[in-house]
């Protein structure tokens, strides 16, 4: 699910690298008495997983979950009109048959005979009037703009339905889109789209505690949201879907730290954890062997410049600019050295996970270290305006950071001479704000983490003229041209071949810094198998079976 | 002795109604919009923004949103956190948690420290003495978190004797291993003052007496020195015992223990204005009370103590 991942994460703040070396020391001499349990017992399809997880950040209701700790556990409660695969391709799992002629107007056929957990059906209008509750305005929730593209769409004034939302009968209902948009079929399987049975309207707070939904999994009992502790999941026998589970249930531990929760993974008491803490990136592969995970993820990490930063305009000198600062950055030492190797330098705007993602787009040369040429650039710059004054790169030092922004201030610094360093804010909250108020004077961090797997997702909310996220206020034409074309395209290829050419305006002009995709580092127990991480950086706990 | 309880408490209405007003402007002046950090890196659109704030009322002016708050207390409404829980539902789950928790650990180095120093203090200058002078010097000198994360790894990974993480309903089988690491703070301490209490005491006429009268060390020791010289560590032990109640928020991240420490940390990040003064408010209620209860004690362990109007 969103962003998080890449700043927004809320952890104890580390505590000594002492600490760690002590451990290490004590390691080397205990490593004897290390006690390995043996496990022969077969497969059990009733037994119960563990996976780390964190406390959601607000009530378990899909339309207002927007963060990776309410996310994994609604992804397992419900069933949407489609889920993703491991490799992100979308396979209908409510939907029995998603049809459209002109990428506006889409036709959705449901199978008929799908339950909630309490017995009631899954209708047409379970999804209808969920997505009208959703963006309904009076109802304040955290994900409405996933539905403004809808047609009937009001931000401000509170209205109880869409008028593109259509029930036709009880299987069948019809989306009217404000425009096309081809990938609307592929958002579907985000949390936002799931359907509500009747009762969560009755009382939405109440719901949000204590969800029914019509996924893999349900909750274990009434009381199984247990705050800041964990929530306990039980396999669902009525879903008939893809995803169904091997095992018994899913309990999701929630950690304030990572650190706790890679101790937790080392004592033997949880069976995944999807993100290995930074202070073990080190020593992780040694630890887990075999089981240990760093696979590419659908997170993407830039700076971006403003284009009201002096000497960065949307102009010949700003362009010279910003190809040199991408020159002048060694991404390979940097994700060799400071990541061990958990990020993979970025060769386009979008994730290696994603269909459509190249490495071989026009113009990308701009991402590879060159100093000499970045040197060049450089000075062609000054021939037009002579540079002075420092480069800086805000960031929130709450977060794991200021490594890597030294590492690429110093890489700058080093190639091109100019005085370049961090900028850091206290607190995530202080930094986006100064952000999205565009009181901000440096280039900034930014990252991307995508809610669903295409292109499309990567490129229209960052880029395109007046866009949600664009914080750096980037406006091209051409780039907009070519995005809404590539929206409008019913074939999904000639789509992405759009969306690819859109990516080579965006080389050209660098409204951001590609810096680097960042992997999924994780690992499991010996006590499972059959882990596999999805496209989303989420295991996909149902093929998972324990001993 | 009425009077004064009265008295005391009494005093403490001013003390609580300054400290919430202070926390909640300083929570209130924390730079950034907390509900700006609730969409990551993403930005939201200003209507939504807009009415998120109503929601909260973080639309309001301070001092409007502080008598709100304070309004609500009244009413027993302490607020709600962002994930929707009332904010005494957060309360009322997390402080027996880290209540067992500080017990535990106030037994461990209370009983820990007093044999240790008594011991200590009777063989002034011997073997025992100085091992245990130089094992406390080490633990007052290492930081908790390294106490921790390398108990941790010793007896929770390496060893398997406890579990590496506290359970779900902290269980007082999983507190065991973080109560002896916060245990092991003031454990040095309670030594050093126990030994240097009872060296004291035992120079002292009614010690000489006992012993001129022919009474055996098994008397003398436990019922003359012990009890006399327990006036000092008792007083300090319940003045900890208000500590470990508040200042547990490192060895609670550590070992994930669902107590007040973490939950109040996690609530200072995310700028939950409510959460934050509520947990304060409580603590500094339950400092007061320590206090006041620390007061009593030196009358009843010291009879030349009195307390007069």
């Amino acid at each position: 699910m969103p962003a998080f991942c890449t700043g927004g994460k809320l952890k104890i703040r580390r505590y000594g690298i002492g600490a760690i070396a002590l451990v290490a020391a004590s390691a080397l001499a205990l490593s004897g008495c290390a006690s390995g349990s043996s496990t022969s017992t077969s497969a059990s399809s009733s037994a119960v997983i563990t996976a780390n997880g964190s406390e959601p950040q607000n009530p378990l209701i899909p339309t207002n979950t927007n963060e990776t700790g309410g996310g994994k556990i609604l992804d397992s409660l419900f069933a949407g009109l489609v889920y993703y695969d491991a490799t992100g391709k979308p396979v209908n799992d409510v939907a029995d048959s998603i049809t459209t002629d002109d990428a506006q107007t889409y036709t959705i056929k449901i199978k008929s005979g799908e339950k909630f957990t309490n017995g009631d059906p899954v209708t047409s209008s379970s999804f209808v009037d969920a997505w009208n509750y959703g963006a309904n305005a009076a109802n304040t929730q955290l994900n409405q703009s996933w539905f403004s593209i809808i047609q009937g769409f009001d931000e401000t004034n509170p209205q109880t339905s869409l008028s593109g939302l259509k029930v036709v009968d009880d299987t069948t209902f019809t989306v009217t889109l404000t425009e096309p948009l081809s990938d609307f079929p592929l958002r579907l399987g985000y949390s936002a789209y799931y359907p509500l049975p009747k009762e969560a309207f009755d009382d939405m707070a109440a719901y949000g505690q204590n969800p029914i939904g019509n996924g893999p999994y349900k909750l274990a009992s009434a009381d199984a949201w247990k705050h800041n502790e964990q929530i306990s999941l039980v396999a669902n026998s009525d879903y008939t879907g893809g995803r169904k589970p091997v095992n018994g249930g899913v309990t999701f531990k929630f950690y304030a730290s990572e650190d706790a929760a890679y101790a937790d993974l080392l004592g033997g008491n949880l069976d995944i954890l999807d993100s290995i803490p930074a202070a073990s990136l080190a020593n992780y592969k040694a630890d887990l062997g075999d089981r240990a995970v760093n696979q590419p993820a659908a997170i993407f990490q830039s700076f971006t410049i403003p284009a009201s930063l002096a000497h960065f305009g949307n102009n010949q000198e700003g362009q010279l600019r910003r190809a040199a600062l991408s020159m002048a950055i060694n991404r390979p030492e940097i994700t060799k050295v400071i990541f061990q190797d958990t990020r993979t330098p970025a060769s386009d705007f979008t994730s290696p996970v994603i269909d459509g993602w190249s490495d071989s787009l026009t113009g990308a040369d701009v991402l590879t270290y060159n100093p000499d040429k970045a040197k060049a650039l450089w000075a062609q710059a000054d021939a037009i305006s002579p540079w002075s004054g420092t480069f800086q790169i805000g960031y929130n030092s709450d977060s794991s950071h200021q490594v890597w922004v030294d590492a690429v201030s110093n890489s700058i610094k080093n190639t091109l001479g100019i005085d370049a360093s961090g900028a850091p804010y206290p607190t995530f909250a202080e930094f986006r704000t100064a952000v999205t108020s565009g009181a901000i004077t440096t280039a900034f961090r930014t990252g991307w983490q995508a809610d669903y797997p295409g292109l499309y997702n990567f490129l229209q909310p960052l880029y395109a003229t007046n866009a949600s996220s664009n914080d750096g206020k980037y406006s091209s034409a051409e780039f907009d041209k070519i995005l809404a074309q590539g929206a409008s395209e019913t074939d999904a290829a000639a789509a992405n071949s759009d969306f690819q050419k859109a990516q080579e305006v965006l080389l050209k002009d660098l409204p951001a810094i590609p810096l680097w995709y960042a992997n999924v580092t994780g690992g499991y127990a010996d006590t499972v198998s059959n882990v596999q991480f999805g496209w989303n950086s989420v295991p996909l706990y149902y093929e998972v079976t324990k001993s | 002795m009425a009077g004064y309880i009265l008295r005391r408490l009494l005093q403490a209405i001013p003390v609580l109604l300054g400290t919430t007003f202070l926390i909640y402007f300083m929570v209130f002046a924390m730079p950034g919009d907390p509900l700006l950090a609730l969409f990551g890196d993403k930005t939201p659109s200003p209507a939504l923004l807009e009415s998120l704030r109503q929601q909260y009322h973080l639309d309001q002016p301070f001092i409007i949103q502080y008598f709100l708050y304070l309004g609500g207390i009244f009413h027993g409404d302490f607020g709600t956190s962002f994930s929707g829980e009332p904010v005494a539902d957060i309360l009322a789950r997390t402080f027996p948690v880290t209540i067992r928790l500080a017990i535990m650990a106030l037994i461990i180095e209370f009983v820990g420290g007093v044999l240790i120093g008594l011991v200590s203090g009777l063989r002034k200058g011997k073997l025992f003495d100085a091992s245990a002078l130089v094992v406390s010097l080490i633990f007052i000198s290492l930081p908790i978190f390294v106490i921790a994360f390398v108990a941790q790894f010793i007896f929770g990974i390496q060893l398997g004797w406890a579990r590496t993480t506290v359970s779900s309903g902290a269980p007082i089988q999983d507190l065991i291993l973080p109560a002896f690491v916060l245990a092991s703070i003031t454990f040095a301490q309670i030594v050093r003052l126990t030994r240097a209490s009872v060296i004291e005491t035992q120079s002292l006429d009614f010690v000489r007496t006992a012993y001129g009268k022919g009474l055996s060390r098994r008397r003398i020791i436990p019922v003359h020195i012990l009890r006399n010289s327990l006036i000092p560590v008792v007083t300090y032990a319940a003045t900890d015992f208000g500590v470990l109640l508040v200042g547990a928020t490192v060895t609670e991240g550590i070992f994930n223990v669902p107590g007040v420490g973490r939950t109040l940390y996690q609530a200072i990040v995310r700028g939950e204005g409510p959460t934050v003064v509520s947990f304060v408010t409580v603590m500094v209620l339950i400092y007061l009370v320590v206090n006041l209860v620390v007061d009593l004690l030196y009358g009843l362990l010291d009879p030349r103590i009195r307390y007069v109007k």
